[in-house]
């Protein structure tokens, strides 16, 4: 179980940010059914989906508490941790997979200490996994900050990453 | 702000014969002959690096001055995704592969500007060792009968009048001027199309039901969260040619009496997020969609929402609830969603490829549409053929050609001198075919037969060097991953089969095993809610069926035949091999091979985690990947 | 005419009324009559001695859900030539529907679903009584420790009956559980007290604590642990 707490640094962004987060869940006034579409904004704004911007979701579209947390849990696209600086998604599709794209997962549990899901201390990588980019004639394929990389191999995923700071 | 409200409504059509008479005017403004250079910027193609190669063309054209003779079109994907960066220099359809930006000075100079071809940037079939020049040659979209995909070349999709010039929204007019709904449903229904999404449902009598359910308010939603890993066909079509599916949705709308639309596009495809709602913008803009459409008194109008990350949401129950603002959990469809679906209201829920064989039915007749294809199953169909194959890509193909013409004809076959073991279809509901049924034909009865299905045409290709079991651990783990957790046999039953199947993976299988996972997949089948569960057995159940050796081997021998599983995989290196170039020892990440140059590396096992970066790096095949007592000692401390 | 059973032994033929909705099935060879409208289970419910169906996440107070598939039986809608499976607390009745609860192939079902079901929450009650009645002795996968079967009743009645929605199911597949917005070991004041949830629970994984709130299945930590380790978390981030 875990205990959420919400991180005083990313707070004082969410608080400075009231307005814009005011007029955000405003645009989705009497559109209650596109809860998801609402939170999507909201992961793209903040890079996550901060404790307090789910309760004014709550609040102003009178949807229960419990149903925001439940729909932010559910689905992948959310996140309710801050990520990493960088986001590096491996693709895991049958094709990729194939072609060996499992390797490249271990390599950076190995070599960097994260799982699918999770964020370095130092909150430079997020590893994410996705389970098909539709680019399987180039697989395995590694997205780096929305930077496509195809036929990736460990050294080339290293390469890539070497680069970001 | 008057000039631009005036401007939109002078573009709107107001009748078909206003549409005709824009279709004439843009085909008239056009000149065949004219060059065009049409370079593909599918995703697949972007991921390849198209992006730099259209940056230089438009600074090429633009430092050579050639803006009014040369026109640059950037395209949706037409297949052939293996060889991209693609780039066809029109209207001779010269064809170039793998394009690189360095080459485009060379291309323009040489190609556009006196005709001459550039021999290193042509296909040369592997099989003849001839080099095709024009794209229509090229043996890859030869074999094929693209009555859906060839679209895709023509038409920039951000550009409406692309599609228009091609005869785009004449079905639509048809429709709504020249058939009544009775007749619209019966055209599909004669036309035998059977569902593209994966169930194969006949559509027409899905139709049918969704005209005879009574209810104000229907709706009908595209389902373009193409969830298979390793399929890309929706995604193709909807970057490529979205109005294609706009114009069947309507249509659709205007047969069983809806008025709203929902477009749900899966959140990984942000490029056919992006040219869908292009497409809605343009069609609005010309009253193709909105109110009174081409002035028949038909209103529908469409919303585009994103999926949310979740297979689960492919499947159409769970697709509403999302929707609606809830969880993805599917809900029993003893009353089907044509019946009660959206909202409690009927609602006709259709994959993107099915909508894109709306218009080309409705244009060249069911009859002509039911002459393709085999008898339980008409028309043409888009494969995603993919993994240990040749030409990876997308194949439109007529139902009922063989799967070794797909893998061989079109496929151009395994890489690598490699032996053919398997073809998956039908994605994580599917299973695997073996060699011994390759000439069986691509129909949706004769792929249910054999234990798999089509699914919504995913077909990955597997060889020697593929592990079955570790396919099915594979599909397992991710439909554990996908399951919504609702019902215990899903949720309970693909987690013990998770853990079954990675004991078998790690040598720690027991003969019982195999039953229990039958068991399961037992209970699965028979007790699960939805599609998602009823069929997730299947990769288990169809390896089991063909390579129960493999099975038997991982768990008697404790050896992965493959070579795949790690625990059950010894690596070393062959001294009759080895050049001693250090390559392996600088890339191992723990320090397990030693040696020196012009002295043969060893490998000591002890050290060694098995993750097979020493068999990539070494150039010379001196790394042997094998079960314990395959190396015979070679190599080995 | 028509059938009225008593206690499933013996039946007696009465007149039935005019211009109800009366729908005639078959379950297990026993021809029954049952207004329209109601699912097989409920239908079944209101009938001792006909017909067997095991249920969990069923409450005739919250609408069906569907999700522990055992009350799940074979129905025939062409007479009999062909059956099928589905959940009898969701299938509504039809005219001529032909209901088998207790065949072989439903109860190796069950059997199967109970020992999925045994391994997940080994010390429950409920489960263990219909592991003994289905005759499942040790399941065949490592046991978990969960009390909660994931039936979602607590859930329901918490959002249909009370209106207040104060906990839901979070988290998706094998990871899903019961619980607050934000994991929250004290519910909000959308929790009103009421003991609904524990009072529908089939296996008392939810029960009321000591403050009149309900204590969720997987907060087994007491108070005064998750207390100290906000206060810690307090202090590394300020």
């Amino acid at each position: 179980m875990e205990v959420s707490l919400d991180f005083p640094r990313v707070k004082a962004i969410v608080e400075s940010c009231t307005e814009k987060v005011d007029s955000l869940i405003d645009s989705y006034t009497d559109k209650k059914e596109q809860l998801i579409s609402l939170l999507q904004d909201v992961q793209a704004e903040f890079n996550y989906l901060p404790q307090d911007v789910l309760v004014k979701v709550s609040q102003k579209l009178d949807i229960p508490l419990s149903q925001v947390f439940s729909v932010a849990t559910f689905f992948r696209a959310f996140s309710l941790k801050p990520k990493g600086r960088h986001l590096v998604t491996i693709c895991t599709g049958t094709a990729c997979h194939v072609r060996g794209g499992q390797r490249l997962v271990d390599k950076i549990e190995r070599d960097y200490g994260i799982k699918p899901g999770e964020t370095t201390e130092d909150m430079k990588f997020t590893l994410e996994t996705v389970n098909c980019l539709g680019c399987c004639a180039l697989g395995p394929v590694a997205v780096v900050d929305g930077k496509y990389e195809s036929q990736v191999t460990p050294d080339k995923l290293e390469r890539a990453l070497r680069k970001c700071q | 702000m008057a000039e631009q409200v005036r401007k939109l409504s002078e573009k709107r059509l107001g009748n078909t014969a206003e549409l005709e008479s824009l279709r004439q005017s843009i085909l008239s403004q056009r000149d065949p002959n004219r060059t065009c250079i049409s370079i593909c910027a599918g995703t697949g193609c972007r991921a390849s690096g198209a992006e730099a190669v259209i940056d230089a063309f438009i600074d090429e054209i633009e430092r050579r001055e050639l803006q009014v003779n040369v026109e640059l079109k950037e395209t949706g994907c037409p297949g052939f995704c293996e060889r991209g960066p693609l780039v066809v220099i029109l209207p001779k359809k010269i064809f170039y592969q793998r394009v690189k930006p360095e080459d485009v000075p060379e291309i323009i100079s040489e190609t556009v500007l006196q005709g001459n071809i550039v021999e290193r940037l042509l296909y040369v079939d592997p099989a003849t060792g001839e080099k095709i020049i024009y794209e229509p040659d090229v043996p890859f979209y030869k074999k094929q009968t693209q009555n859906i995909l060839s679209a895709n070349r023509e038409i920039e999709p951000a550009k409406i009048d692309d599609y228009i010039a091609t005869g785009g929204y004449s079905a639509l007019s048809k429709t709504l001027f020249q058939m009544a709904p009775e007749e619209i449903i019966e055209e599909v229904k004669k036309s035998g199309l059977r569902g593209r999404g994966g169930g194969g449902f006949p559509t027409g009598r899905k139709w049918q039901s969704c005209y005879d359910a009574q209810s104000d308010i229907k709706y009908v939603i595209c389902n373009a969260d193409e969830g298979d890993p390793g399929a890309f066909q929706d995604r193709a079509i909807l970057e490529g040619n979205p109005h294609s599916v706009l114009e069947g949705m309507i249509i659709g709308a205007y047969a069983i009496g809806a008025n709203k639309g929902y477009i749900y596009i899966r959140n990984e495809y942000p490029l056919a997020v992006r040219h869908a709602r292009i497409a809605l913008e343009q069609a609005m803009d010309y009253g193709l969609l909105g109110k009174d459409i081409l002035g028949s008194g038909f209103d529908f109008t469409v919303r585009i929402n994103k999926g949310g990350g979740a297979f689960v949401c492919g499947e159409s129950s769970a697709l509403m609830a999302s929707l609606e603002g809830k969880i993805g959990e599917p809900r029993a469809k003893y009353v089907h969603m044509s019946e009660k679906g959206l909202w409690d209201s009927p609602s006709l829920l259709n994959n993107v490829k099915t909508w894109a064989n709306v218009p080309l039915i409705i244009n060249k007749g069911a009859g002509w549409y039911s002459q393709i294809g085999t008898a339980g199953s008409k028309g043409t169909m888009i494969f995603s053929l993919v993994g240990k194959i040749n030409n990876t890509g997308l194949v439109e193909v007529p139902m009922g050609i063989t799967l070794r013409e797909m893998i061989y004809d079109i496929g151009g076959g395994i890489p690598n001198g490699k032996k053919f073991k398997a073809v998956q279809t039908g994605g994580p509901s599917g299973g695997c075919i073996p060699e011994q049924y390759l000439d069986t034909p691509v129909d949706f009865d004769e792929l249910t037969k054999l234990g798999s299905m089509m699914g919504s045409g995913g077909m990955i290709v597997m060889d020697e060097d593929t592990c079955m079991v570790d396919i099915a651990r594979y599909f397992i783990e991710f439909l554990k991953g996908e399951s919504c957790g609702k019902c215990v046999p899903c949720r309970e039953g693909l987690n013990r089969m998770s853990e079954i199947l990675n004991k078998i993976t790690q040598g720690k299988g027991k003969r019982e095993d195999l039953n229990t996972l039958e068991d399961i997949a037992g209970i699965l089948g028979d007790g699960a809610l939805c599609a998602l569960g009823k069929t997730a057995a299947n990769p288990v159940l169809s390896t089991l069926r063909y390579f129960r050796d493999e099975y038997i081997a991982h768990i008697d021998d404790k050896r992965c035949p493959a070579g795949v599983c790690r625990e059950l995989t010894w690596y070393s290196i062959d001294p009759e091999r080895c050049e001693s170039c250090l390559r392996c020892l600088r890339a191992c990440p723990t320090g397990a091979i030693s040696g020196e140059k012009r002295k043969p590396h060893t490998l000591n096992q002890g050290m060694c985690i098995k993750c097979g970066v020493c068999y990539d790096v070494c150039k010379f095949n001196a790394v042997i990947k094998g079960g314990k007592g395959a190396t015979n000692g070679k190599g080995m401390d | 005419m028509a059938k009225v059973w008593i206690n499933g032994q013996s039946s007696i033929e009465v007149k039935e009324a005019e211009g109800i909705n009366a729908v005639h099935l078959t379950v297990d060879d026993k021809e029954i009559v049952v207004s329209g409208g109601q699912t097989i289970l409920e239908a079944v419910q209101r009938m001792p001695g006909i017909g067997n169906i095991p249920h969990l996440c069923y409450h005739p107070a919250v609408k069906p859900y569907g999700a522990c598939r055992i009350c799940t039986v074979e129905v025939s809608e062409d007479g009999g030539s062909r059956f099928k499976f589905v959940a009898a607390c969701l299938y509504l009745v039809k005219e001529g529907l032909v209901v088998k609860t207790n065949t072989e192939r439903v109860r190796k079902l069950r059997k199967g679903i109970i020992e999925l079901l045994l391994a997940r929450c080994p010390n429950v009650k409920r489960i263990q009584e219909l592991a003994e009645e289905y005759g499942v002795e040790k399941p065949r996968f490592v046991l978990g420790d969960q009390d909660c079967t994931l039936c979602g009743l607590c859930v329901r009645a918490c959002q249909e009956i009370i209106g207040k929605s104060a906990i839901s199911l979070v988290n998706r597949g094998i990871y899903r559980e019961v619980a607050a917005p934000f994991y929250a070991y004290e519910l909000s004041e959308d929790c009103i007290g009421c003991g609904d949830c524990a009072f529908v629970c089939p296996t008392g994984a939810i029960e009321m604590g000591p403050d009149g709130k309900p204590v969720l299945p997987k907060v087994k930590i007491p108070y005064a642990e998750i207390e100290a380790m906000m206060k810690r978390e307090e202090v590394t981030t300020s």
